[in-house]
């Protein structure tokens, strides 16, 4: 079963993506979409609305950029209440931080020891 | 200009014009589009589950799973991107291969890697950020935002 | 010497001859339908270089020399090097330039630039400035997709109106005298902005700047479609020709089956991925270079009026929100 919500909320998440992409002007880009996601994420996230999705579909829910968007607002909300103001600068990174990394070694990684395909 | 004809940029002729171009250009496949994105995107949070399970499998609790499956997609997004298949998977997917967190890998790299020729300064670390950095950005300025607004709401 | 024809047109004197062509494509264009025409298809996009810019430029150099040898001038025979493609300070023509020595003009009208050329050739050799001129026009898929839209290996959609920039390059050698198809006649185009904004829809961006030159061409030549074998606009595409038909139609004038456009002939639009076509500099300078001037050689065509469109954005007037202008030149070249 949570396989199957995985899938489907993960798709639908991604639809809602793909309808605005069509449906807008070219001016809306890939990169835009993936800021849109991050901020959109951590906002339902912030207003508590994002954690029931994740408990629902588990990666169907994280895995999307929207996830990346819930983490950093996790972060920064809980390290807030045991470490104040500071922690809300210091919590969202933290919380991505593996993920973050994990993009930047592995996307060198990959740029380095690769060429593009024609 | 010409007396007799000319096209000018005046209000009418540009609305006339637009409304010409309307007529004759496709339009984008929207269902077919849509059924794509729904079909590619939900695979690959199916997949990013699977890996969770593994995880959880593991041992490991809910939180470091969740990292540990990020980063392994990253990985997949990456690696896939370095051997030519992750553009083919976007050409059908759409939103569906750009939004997962593999998508993101797919935009560092694939600037990235063609920019090597341009060294490694100013081709690969800079150009690794054309679209990872404008998230990044956005997404700590979101998360310092909301961590104040919870600070202040204490 | 020419004279000026009405408001945007000229007609040579003397008129100047084609007495030699050249081209090189990519291996995609080989495939399409009109690959037997064209002189060389490279087996890859890298065409034995580092990187894709220096293979673009080694295309338009090698293509040049290919046309020069086929004329049996050495380079320091040729009066005029003149060449221009779609990159940054159009650096595929003067660094092929550099290794030719040939007094050079960089020319920069995006994919308009070939008829450009064949314009400002025709009236430096019809003004005796001159009596022999090399001229070369490139493009390249990967360049163009680098510094226009996306890294080639992000995953993203092409809209269906999308044109897909052709590899490839072609020169003329143009002379005061020989045997060949001859340049007969010509009309500068204005500059045209219908305010597309979209830099995937490119032919429709350009389609009224064709509309404007042609439309000053019929006039001040008083001619009309029916004059020419064979009407050809450079890189359309299926949009944009059919945005232009509409529009020649608004204006009285008919676009029949003498009308053709080179974005469309490139490819075989149902078999290869390209969506909407053909475009780039490459596109026009290598189907006219190749097919057509094959056809008016064997005087299959007696006369072709060649209108090739450019759109002139840059990434960052694009990313500001700017419309994209578009430019046409007409040149007539009779067999």
């Amino acid at each position: 079963m949570k396989f199957l919500l995985a899938f489907v909320i993960g798709g639908l998440i991604c639809l809602i993506g793909q309808l605005v992409m069509d449906m807008t002007r070219a001016s809306v880009t890939p990169a835009h979409v993936l800021v849109g996601y991050v901020t959109g994420g951590a906002i339902l996230s912030a207003l508590g609305l994002y954690q029931p999705l994740v408990n629902l579909a588990g990666a169907g829910a994280t895995i999307p950029l929207s996830g990346f968007g819930h983490s950093l607002a996790q972060g920064a909300i809980k390290a807030v209440q045991t470490r104040g103001l500071l922690g809300a600068f210091a919590g969202g990174i933290e919380a991505a931080a593996v993920g973050v990394v994990a993009a930047v070694v592995f996307g060198y990684a990959a740029a380095v020891l690769f060429n593009p395909k024609d | 200009m010409n007396e007799n004809a000319g096209f000018n940029k005046q209000q009418q002729d540009v609305a006339e014009f637009q409304g010409l171009i309307d007529q004759v250009r496709p339009k984008h496949a929207y269902l077919k589009n849509a059924i794509m994105a729904f079909l590619v995107g939900g695979t690959i949070c199916l997949i990013g589950q699977c890996i969770l399970q593994i995880y959880t499998g593991q041992g490991l609790e809910q939180q470091q799973a969740q990292a540990a499956t990020a980063a392994t997609m990253v990985f997949l997004g990456a690696f896939l991107t370095g051997i030519g298949v992750y553009d083919q998977i976007g050409k059908y997917g759409g939103a569906g291969s750009i939004v997962p967190i593999t998508g993101f890998a797919n935009s560092i790299v694939a600037p990235a890697m063609e920019a090597r020729r341009e060294g490694y300064v100013f081709g690969v670390g800079a150009k690794m950020f054309t679209i990872a950095g404008p998230v990044l950005v956005y997404g700590f300025l979101i998360s310092v935002l909301i961590g104040i607004s919870f600070f202040l709401l204490r | 010497m020419g004279e000026k024809v009405g408001r945007q047109s000229f007609r040579f004197a003397n008129p100047p001859v084609v007495v030699a062509a050249a081209n090189i494509v990519g291996p995609m264009e080989g495939q399409g339908p009109l690959g037997s025409q064209f002189d060389w298809v490279m087996s890859d996009l890298l065409f034995g270089e580092q990187t894709w810019e220096r293979a673009e430029s080694k295309m338009l150099r090698e293509s040049a020399k290919l046309a020069l040898h086929k004329s049996n001038w050495q380079p320091r025979e040729i009066d005029y090097f003149l060449a221009g493609d779609l990159l940054n300070q159009i650096i595929s023509a003067s660094f092929a330039a550099r290794g030719l020595e040939i007094p050079f003009l960089g020319l920069f009208g995006a994919c308009s630039t070939f008829a450009e050329a064949i314009v400002v050739g025709s009236m430096l050799i019809d003004g005796g400035f001159g009596g022999r001129v090399l001229l070369a026009c490139s493009s390249h898929h990967n360049t163009a997709e680098r510094q226009f839209r996306f890294p080639l290996e992000q995953g993203v959609q092409r809209p269906p109106f999308a044109q897909w920039t052709v590899t490839g390059s072609g020169a003329m050698v143009l002379a005061s005298s020989g045997t060949g198809p001859k340049v007969t006649m010509g009309t500068a185009g204005k500059v045209i902005d219908l305010g597309v904004s979209d830099p995937n829809n490119m032919g429709p961006a350009m389609a009224p700047a064709a509309a404007d030159t042609l439309i000053a061409h019929f006039q001040d030549t008083g001619t009309d479609p029916s004059a020419y074998d064979l009407i050809l606009s450079g890189d359309l595409g299926t949009v944009g020709s059919d945005a232009l038909k509409e529009l020649m139609r608004m204006h009285g004038y008919r676009l029949e089956e003498n009308y053709q456009d080179g974005g469309l002939l490139i490819y075989d639009l149902a078999g290869q991925d390209v969506h909407a076509g053909g475009s780039g500099c490459g596109c026009s300078a290598t189907v006219f270079t190749g097919a057509i001037l094959n056809r008016l050689r064997d005087a299959q065509y007696r006369r072709v009026l060649l209108v090739a469109t450019g759109a002139l954005l840059s990434p960052t007037s694009s990313q500001q929100g700017e419309t994209i202008p578009g430019i046409a030149q007409a040149v007539v070249i009779e067999a």
